[in-house]
């Protein structure tokens, strides 16, 4: 039972996340949020691992955490690239 | 509800409030990069804590070893990412917040 609560804690954190995808000046700030929902979304996948007694939902919560980061690394390559600029200048 | 289980209970409630202040310090702070710092550092501690806990209420080491792997993962990742985020940042010229 303690489990399902933090996870529906967790959720909140996630909800209060989006507020910044709807202020945030660059889009630097809205791909941030979707950081913030790829670490608590892990966190939440590994209590909800315990709460409904699934140990397969750490191998998901595995692969969710790399996307996550993959998806970051994605943006800074592709998004937000100034054209003519050499990359690491 | 043995003692490992309470102390993993105890841990698991530590790390919330590490989840909070991460999500408040991201929507309050001013610029980018004191967001950033919030957004990596307050999450990752207080996934530390979620996972030390949740450790000490499995009794199967192939798990808890896989937990480790997990955090040691998000550790390396979000602040590899936090650092090319801000590079960026720095790059496309925002400057870091000052107090005026």
């Amino acid at each position: 039972m303690i489990h399902v609560a933090v996870a529906l804690f967790l959720l909140l954190t996630v909800v209060l996340g989006m507020i910044r995808i709807v202020y945030g000046p660059t889009v630097a700030d809205r791909m941030m949020a979707a950081q913030l929902f790829g670490t608590s979304g892990l966190a939440i996948l590994l209590v909800l691992a315990w709460g409904m007694d699934m140990p397969e939902l750490i191998d998901i919560a595995l692969t969710f955490s790399l996307l996550a980061t993959l998806a970051t690394m994605t943006f800074v390559r592709r998004v937000w690239y100034e054209e003519g600029k050499s990359d690491d200048s | 509800m043995t003692i490992p289980e309470i102390i993993g209970l105890a841990c698991i409630a530590a790390g919330i409030p590490f989840f909070l202040s991460g999500t408040i310090g991201m929507l309050r702070f001013p610029d980018i990069f004191t967001r950033l710092h919030a957004l990596t550092k307050a999450d990752n501690v207080g996934l530390g804590f979620l996972i030390i806990g949740l450790c000490l209420q499995t009794d199967d080491w192939f798990i808890v070893i896989k937990l480790v792997l997990i955090w040691v993962l998000v550790l390396t990742a979000s602040s590899a990412s936090c650092h090319l985020v801000a590079r960026r940042a720095l790059q496309k010229g925002i400057r870091p917040w000052t107090r005026e």
